[in-house]
Protein backbone atom coordinates (compact mmCIF):
# COMPACT_ATOMS: atom_id res chain seq x y z
CA UNK A 1 0.00 0.00 0.00
CA UNK A 2 1.20 3.46 -0.84
CA UNK A 3 1.41 5.72 2.23
CA UNK A 4 -0.24 8.42 0.13
CA UNK A 5 -3.52 6.65 0.87
CA UNK A 6 -3.39 8.21 4.32
CA UNK A 7 -3.14 11.58 2.64
CA UNK A 8 -6.26 10.84 0.57
CA UNK A 9 -8.12 9.83 3.73
CA UNK A 10 -6.94 13.01 5.42
CA UNK A 11 -8.16 15.12 2.48
CA UNK A 12 -11.55 13.38 2.56
CA UNK A 13 -11.98 13.92 6.28
CA UNK A 14 -10.95 17.57 5.97
CA UNK A 15 -13.47 18.07 3.16
CA UNK A 16 -16.26 16.45 5.17
CA UNK A 17 -15.40 18.69 8.13
CA UNK A 18 -15.45 21.80 5.95
CA UNK A 19 -18.82 20.79 4.49
CA UNK A 20 -20.10 20.27 8.03
CA UNK A 21 -19.06 23.80 9.02
CA UNK A 22 -20.94 25.16 6.01
CA UNK A 23 -24.03 22.97 6.37
CA UNK A 24 -24.88 22.78 10.04
CA UNK A 25 -26.61 25.47 12.11
CA UNK A 26 -25.98 24.10 15.60
CA UNK A 27 -22.91 25.87 16.99
CA UNK A 28 -21.69 22.75 18.81
CA UNK A 29 -21.84 20.59 15.69
CA UNK A 30 -20.05 23.32 13.73
CA UNK A 31 -17.38 23.20 16.40
CA UNK A 32 -17.13 19.42 16.13
CA UNK A 33 -16.62 19.80 12.39
CA UNK A 34 -13.73 22.18 13.07
CA UNK A 35 -12.24 19.51 15.35
CA UNK A 36 -12.59 16.97 12.56
CA UNK A 37 -10.67 19.28 10.22
CA UNK A 38 -7.89 19.66 12.81
CA UNK A 39 -7.71 15.89 13.20
CA UNK A 40 -7.51 15.37 9.45
CA UNK A 41 -4.58 17.77 9.25
CA UNK A 42 -2.89 15.90 12.09
CA UNK A 43 -3.19 12.66 10.16
CA UNK A 44 -1.50 14.23 7.13
CA UNK A 45 1.27 15.62 9.37
CA UNK A 46 1.96 12.20 10.88
CA UNK A 47 1.98 10.62 7.42
CA UNK A 48 4.39 13.22 6.08
CA UNK A 49 6.66 12.65 9.07
CA UNK A 50 6.78 8.98 8.16
CA UNK A 51 7.34 9.61 4.45
CA UNK A 52 10.18 12.02 5.14
CA UNK A 53 11.69 9.93 7.91
CA UNK A 54 11.93 12.60 10.61
CA UNK A 55 9.85 13.47 13.64
CA UNK A 56 9.24 17.17 12.92
CA UNK A 57 5.77 16.43 11.58
CA UNK A 58 4.85 14.58 14.74
CA UNK A 59 6.01 17.49 16.90
CA UNK A 60 3.86 19.82 14.81
CA UNK A 61 0.87 17.50 15.21
CA UNK A 62 1.47 17.57 18.95
CA UNK A 63 1.39 21.37 18.98
CA UNK A 64 -1.80 21.30 16.89
CA UNK A 65 -3.36 19.10 19.57
CA UNK A 66 -2.35 21.54 22.31
CA UNK A 67 -3.81 24.49 20.40
CA UNK A 68 -6.99 22.51 19.68
CA UNK A 69 -7.44 21.75 23.38
CA UNK A 70 -7.06 25.44 24.28
CA UNK A 71 -9.39 26.44 21.46
CA UNK A 72 -12.08 24.01 22.57
CA UNK A 73 -12.09 25.40 26.11
CA UNK A 74 -12.55 28.98 24.96
CA UNK A 75 -14.96 28.15 22.15
CA UNK A 76 -17.24 26.01 24.25
CA UNK A 77 -17.37 28.59 27.04
CA UNK A 78 -18.35 31.19 24.43
CA UNK A 79 -21.12 28.86 23.22
CA UNK A 80 -22.32 28.38 26.81
CA UNK A 81 -22.32 32.15 27.33
CA UNK A 82 -24.31 32.75 24.14
CA UNK A 83 -26.74 30.05 25.21
CA UNK A 84 -27.23 31.72 28.58
CA UNK A 85 -28.08 35.10 27.09
CA UNK A 86 -29.99 34.04 23.98
CA UNK A 87 -31.36 30.60 24.99
CA UNK A 88 -30.20 29.08 21.73
CA UNK A 89 -27.15 27.29 20.37
CA UNK A 90 -27.93 28.08 16.75
CA UNK A 91 -25.38 30.14 14.86
CA UNK A 92 -28.21 32.03 13.15
CA UNK A 93 -29.61 33.44 16.39
CA UNK A 94 -26.49 35.39 17.36
CA UNK A 95 -27.26 38.13 14.87
CA UNK A 96 -27.72 41.19 17.03
CA UNK A 97 -25.11 43.24 15.15
CA UNK A 98 -27.13 42.85 11.97
CA UNK A 99 -29.94 45.16 13.08
CA UNK B 1 28.65 -2.23 15.29
CA UNK B 2 28.51 -3.07 11.60
CA UNK B 3 25.64 -5.46 12.22
CA UNK B 4 23.47 -2.76 13.78
CA UNK B 5 24.46 -0.36 11.01
CA UNK B 6 23.29 -2.85 8.40
CA UNK B 7 20.07 -3.45 10.25
CA UNK B 8 19.39 0.27 10.35
CA UNK B 9 20.07 0.77 6.64
CA UNK B 10 17.81 -2.11 5.64
CA UNK B 11 15.05 -0.72 7.83
CA UNK B 12 15.55 2.80 6.60
CA UNK B 13 14.87 2.07 2.95
CA UNK B 14 11.47 0.43 3.48
CA UNK B 15 9.27 1.95 0.83
CA UNK B 16 6.06 -0.07 1.12
CA UNK B 17 3.78 -0.67 4.06
CA UNK B 18 3.11 -4.15 5.38
CA UNK B 19 0.08 -6.22 4.41
CA UNK B 20 -1.35 -6.02 7.93
CA UNK B 21 -1.25 -2.26 7.79
CA UNK B 22 -2.98 -2.26 4.40
CA UNK B 23 -5.75 -4.48 5.77
CA UNK B 24 -6.17 -2.23 8.80
CA UNK B 25 -6.28 0.82 6.56
CA UNK B 26 -8.87 -0.55 4.14
CA UNK B 27 -11.12 -1.67 6.97
CA UNK B 28 -10.79 1.34 9.25
CA UNK B 29 -10.43 4.07 6.61
CA UNK B 30 -13.88 3.63 5.02
CA UNK B 31 -15.38 3.30 8.51
CA UNK B 32 -13.78 6.61 9.50
CA UNK B 33 -15.19 8.30 6.39
CA UNK B 34 -18.63 6.85 7.09
CA UNK B 35 -18.49 8.05 10.69
CA UNK B 36 -17.41 11.52 9.57
CA UNK B 37 -20.33 11.65 7.11
CA UNK B 38 -22.64 10.48 9.87
CA UNK B 39 -21.33 13.23 12.14
CA UNK B 40 -22.27 15.85 9.56
CA UNK B 41 -25.64 14.47 8.51
CA UNK B 42 -27.11 13.06 11.70
CA UNK B 43 -29.67 15.38 13.31
CA UNK B 44 -29.01 15.03 17.01
CA UNK B 45 -25.87 16.64 18.40
CA UNK B 46 -25.19 13.75 20.80
CA UNK B 47 -25.02 11.30 17.92
CA UNK B 48 -22.64 13.65 16.14
CA UNK B 49 -20.40 13.59 19.21
CA UNK B 50 -20.39 9.78 19.24
CA UNK B 51 -19.50 9.63 15.57
CA UNK B 52 -16.70 12.13 16.11
CA UNK B 53 -15.31 10.03 18.97
CA UNK B 54 -15.32 7.07 16.59
CA UNK B 55 -13.35 9.00 13.96
CA UNK B 56 -10.85 10.11 16.60
CA UNK B 57 -10.24 6.58 17.88
CA UNK B 58 -9.74 5.38 14.30
CA UNK B 59 -7.22 8.14 13.77
CA UNK B 60 -5.42 7.14 16.97
CA UNK B 61 -5.06 3.62 15.58
CA UNK B 62 -3.65 5.07 12.36
CA UNK B 63 -1.11 7.10 14.34
CA UNK B 64 0.05 4.02 16.22
CA UNK B 65 0.27 2.03 12.98
CA UNK B 66 2.40 4.80 11.49
CA UNK B 67 5.06 4.62 14.23
CA UNK B 68 3.66 7.60 16.13
CA UNK B 69 2.97 5.75 19.37
CA UNK B 70 3.09 8.82 21.60
CA UNK B 71 0.68 10.78 19.40
CA UNK B 72 -1.71 7.84 19.23
CA UNK B 73 -1.91 7.60 23.00
CA UNK B 74 -2.20 11.39 23.35
CA UNK B 75 -4.95 11.37 20.73
CA UNK B 76 -7.01 8.94 22.79
CA UNK B 77 -6.33 10.66 26.12
CA UNK B 78 -6.69 14.27 25.01
CA UNK B 79 -9.24 14.07 22.20
CA UNK B 80 -11.57 11.23 23.06
CA UNK B 81 -10.89 11.53 26.76
CA UNK B 82 -10.88 15.24 27.47
CA UNK B 83 -12.21 17.17 24.49
CA UNK B 84 -15.15 14.88 23.68
CA UNK B 85 -16.14 14.83 27.35
CA UNK B 86 -16.08 18.63 27.33
CA UNK B 87 -18.30 18.57 24.24
CA UNK B 88 -20.74 16.21 25.95
CA UNK B 89 -20.81 18.36 29.09
CA UNK B 90 -21.69 21.42 27.05
CA UNK B 91 -24.29 19.42 25.13
CA UNK B 92 -25.90 18.49 28.43
CA UNK B 93 -25.88 22.13 29.56
CA UNK B 94 -27.31 23.40 26.30
CA UNK B 95 -29.89 20.64 26.13
CA UNK B 96 -29.64 17.23 24.54
CA UNK B 97 -32.66 17.63 22.31
CA UNK B 98 -31.49 20.87 20.70
CA UNK B 99 -31.77 19.48 17.21
CA UNK B 100 -30.93 21.56 14.21
CA UNK B 101 -33.66 23.50 12.51
CA UNK B 102 -34.01 22.49 8.90
CA UNK B 103 -35.00 25.96 7.73
CA UNK B 104 -32.54 27.58 5.37
CA UNK B 105 -31.76 31.14 6.39
CA UNK B 106 -29.82 31.89 3.22
CA UNK B 107 -31.48 30.60 0.07
CA UNK B 108 -29.54 27.90 -1.75
CA UNK B 109 -26.92 27.74 0.98
CA UNK B 110 -27.09 23.99 1.39
CA UNK B 111 -26.56 23.26 -2.30
CA UNK B 112 -23.81 25.85 -2.48
CA UNK B 113 -22.12 24.28 0.56
CA UNK B 114 -22.28 20.77 -0.92
CA UNK B 115 -20.94 22.00 -4.27
CA UNK B 116 -18.15 23.95 -2.58
CA UNK B 117 -17.26 20.94 -0.43
CA UNK B 118 -17.17 18.58 -3.41
CA UNK B 119 -15.10 21.02 -5.44
CA UNK B 120 -12.66 21.52 -2.61
CA UNK B 121 -12.34 17.78 -2.03
CA UNK B 122 -11.73 17.04 -5.71
CA UNK B 123 -9.13 19.80 -5.85
CA UNK B 124 -7.34 18.51 -2.75
CA UNK B 125 -7.30 14.89 -3.93
CA UNK B 126 -6.10 15.94 -7.39
CA UNK B 127 -3.23 17.82 -5.77
CA UNK B 128 -2.20 14.75 -3.78
CA UNK B 129 -2.55 12.60 -6.90
CA UNK B 130 -0.16 14.88 -8.78
CA UNK B 131 2.40 15.02 -5.99
CA UNK B 132 5.06 12.34 -6.12
CA UNK B 133 4.75 10.52 -2.80
CA UNK B 134 5.48 7.07 -4.10
CA UNK B 135 8.22 6.00 -1.72
CA UNK B 136 8.78 6.65 1.93
CA UNK B 137 11.75 6.73 4.25
CA UNK B 138 10.07 5.27 7.32
CA UNK B 139 10.70 6.23 10.92
CA UNK B 140 13.01 3.38 11.85
CA UNK B 141 16.08 5.61 12.15
CA UNK B 142 14.22 8.52 13.73
CA UNK B 143 12.60 6.23 16.31
CA UNK B 144 15.86 4.40 16.98
CA UNK B 145 16.02 5.51 20.62
CA UNK B 146 12.27 5.34 21.10
CA UNK B 147 9.47 7.52 19.81
CA UNK B 148 8.99 9.51 23.01
CA UNK B 149 12.74 10.14 23.34
CA UNK B 150 12.98 11.30 19.75
CA UNK B 151 10.02 13.66 20.17
CA UNK B 152 11.45 15.01 23.43
CA UNK B 153 14.83 15.67 21.83
CA UNK B 154 13.15 17.73 19.12
CA UNK B 155 10.67 19.47 21.37
CA UNK B 156 13.18 20.62 23.97
CA UNK B 157 15.91 21.61 21.53
CA UNK B 158 14.67 22.72 18.16
CA UNK B 159 11.11 23.65 19.13
CA UNK B 160 11.73 24.81 22.69
CA UNK B 161 10.53 28.36 21.95
CA UNK B 162 7.22 27.08 20.54
CA UNK B 163 6.93 24.88 23.62
CA UNK B 164 7.41 27.90 25.91
CA UNK B 165 4.83 29.92 23.99
CA UNK B 166 2.41 27.02 24.38
CA UNK B 167 2.45 27.52 28.15
CA UNK B 168 1.33 31.13 27.69
CA UNK B 169 -1.43 29.93 25.37
CA UNK B 170 -2.66 27.36 27.88
CA UNK B 171 -2.73 29.87 30.74
CA UNK B 172 -4.60 32.37 28.55
CA UNK B 173 -7.11 29.69 27.57
CA UNK B 174 -7.66 28.66 31.20
CA UNK B 175 -8.21 32.26 32.31
CA UNK B 176 -10.43 32.89 29.28
CA UNK B 177 -12.54 29.85 30.02
CA UNK B 178 -13.00 30.92 33.63
CA UNK B 179 -13.86 34.51 32.72
CA UNK B 180 -16.35 33.49 30.04
CA UNK B 181 -18.07 30.83 32.09
CA UNK B 182 -18.28 32.93 35.24
CA UNK B 183 -21.61 34.51 36.09
CA UNK B 184 -22.16 37.26 38.63
CA UNK B 185 -24.96 36.60 41.12
CA UNK B 186 -27.47 39.39 40.58
CA UNK B 187 -29.87 38.59 43.42
CA UNK B 188 -29.15 37.42 46.95
CA UNK B 189 -29.15 33.69 47.53
CA UNK B 190 -32.30 32.63 49.34
CA UNK B 191 -31.85 30.92 52.68
CA UNK B 192 -33.29 27.58 53.65
CA UNK B 193 -35.72 29.32 56.01
CA UNK B 194 -37.10 31.46 53.21
CA UNK B 195 -37.44 28.46 50.92
CA UNK B 196 -39.35 26.52 53.59
CA UNK B 197 -41.66 29.47 54.30
CA UNK B 198 -42.34 29.91 50.63
CA UNK B 199 -43.22 26.27 50.25
CA UNK B 200 -45.57 26.07 53.22
CA UNK B 201 -47.20 29.52 53.15
CA UNK B 202 -47.60 29.63 49.40
CA UNK B 203 -50.30 27.00 49.56
CA UNK B 204 -48.34 24.61 47.36
CA UNK B 205 -47.53 21.01 47.98
CA UNK B 206 -45.86 20.67 51.38
CA UNK B 207 -45.03 16.98 51.07
CA UNK B 208 -42.51 15.46 48.69
CA UNK B 209 -43.79 14.62 45.22
CA UNK B 210 -45.40 11.18 44.82
CA UNK B 211 -43.30 8.48 43.16
CA UNK B 212 -44.14 7.01 39.78
CA UNK B 213 -46.56 4.13 39.47
CA UNK B 214 -45.46 0.64 40.47
CA UNK B 215 -47.35 -2.15 38.74
CA UNK B 216 -46.89 -5.87 38.45
CA UNK B 217 -45.17 -5.66 35.08
CA UNK B 218 -44.10 -2.05 34.85
CA UNK B 219 -42.43 0.31 37.28
CA UNK B 220 -40.53 2.71 35.03
CA UNK B 221 -40.54 6.44 35.79
CA UNK B 222 -42.66 7.19 32.72
CA UNK B 223 -45.75 5.54 34.23
CA UNK B 224 -48.02 7.76 36.32
CA UNK B 225 -49.22 6.57 39.68
CA UNK B 226 -52.96 6.10 40.14
CA UNK B 227 -54.87 8.14 42.69
CA UNK B 228 -57.44 6.37 44.94
CA UNK B 229 -60.21 7.25 42.47
CA UNK B 230 -58.32 5.61 39.60
CA UNK B 231 -57.15 8.79 37.88
CA UNK B 232 -53.46 9.29 37.06
CA UNK B 233 -51.46 11.65 39.25
CA UNK B 234 -49.83 14.38 37.17
CA UNK B 235 -47.31 15.03 39.92
CA UNK B 236 -45.91 11.52 39.87
CA UNK B 237 -44.18 11.91 36.49
CA UNK B 238 -41.23 14.20 35.82
CA UNK B 239 -42.09 17.45 34.06
CA UNK B 240 -39.26 16.83 31.61
CA UNK B 241 -40.88 13.60 30.45
CA UNK B 242 -44.24 15.38 30.16
CA UNK B 243 -42.69 18.14 28.06
CA UNK B 244 -41.07 15.58 25.77
CA UNK B 245 -44.32 13.64 25.48
CA UNK B 246 -42.71 10.47 26.77
CA UNK B 247 -45.32 9.73 29.44
CA UNK B 248 -47.08 6.41 29.15
CA UNK B 249 -50.82 7.09 29.09
CA UNK B 250 -53.08 5.74 31.79
CA UNK B 251 -54.96 3.72 29.20
CA UNK B 252 -51.70 2.08 28.21
CA UNK B 253 -50.81 1.56 31.86
CA UNK B 254 -54.27 0.08 32.53
CA UNK B 255 -53.92 -2.01 29.40
CA UNK B 256 -50.64 -3.37 30.68
CA UNK B 257 -52.22 -4.17 34.03
CA UNK B 258 -55.23 -5.86 32.45
CA UNK B 259 -53.06 -7.71 29.96
CA UNK B 260 -50.82 -8.95 32.72
CA UNK B 261 -53.84 -9.99 34.79
CA UNK B 262 -55.31 -11.86 31.82
CA UNK B 263 -51.96 -13.44 31.12
CA UNK B 264 -51.67 -14.56 34.71
CA UNK B 265 -55.18 -16.01 34.58
CA UNK B 266 -54.36 -17.79 31.34
CA UNK B 267 -51.24 -19.20 32.87
CA UNK B 268 -53.19 -20.38 35.91
CA UNK B 269 -56.20 -21.85 34.10
CA UNK B 270 -54.84 -22.92 30.75
CA UNK B 271 -51.36 -24.08 31.68
CA UNK B 272 -49.84 -26.34 29.07
CA UNK B 273 -52.01 -25.06 26.20
CA UNK B 274 -50.01 -24.34 23.03
CA UNK B 275 -49.74 -20.69 22.00
CA UNK B 276 -51.80 -19.36 19.11
CA UNK B 277 -49.99 -20.02 15.84
CA UNK B 278 -47.77 -22.65 17.37
CA UNK B 279 -47.26 -26.04 15.80
CA UNK B 280 -50.12 -28.45 16.66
Amino acid sequence: MNPANYLYLSALLFTIGAAGVLLRRNAIVVFMSVELMLNAVNLSLVTFARINGNLDGQVTAFFVMVVAAAEVVVGLSIIVMIFRTRRSASVDDASLLKY
Amino acid sequence: MTATFHAVTTLAVESKTSTGEAVAFWILGPLAVLAALGMVFVRRAVHSALFLAWVMITLAIFYIVQDALFLGVVQIIVYTGAIMMLFLFVLMIVGVDSSDSLIETIRGQRIAAVVAGLGFGILLIAVIGNASVSGMTGLATANQNGNVQGLAALMFNKYVWAFEVTSALLITAAVGGMVLAHRERLVRKRTQRELADERLKGGGLATPLPPSGVYARHNAVDTPALLPDGNPSELSVSRVLQARGDVRTVAAAKGIIEASVLEDEREVHGGGQPEKGGTP
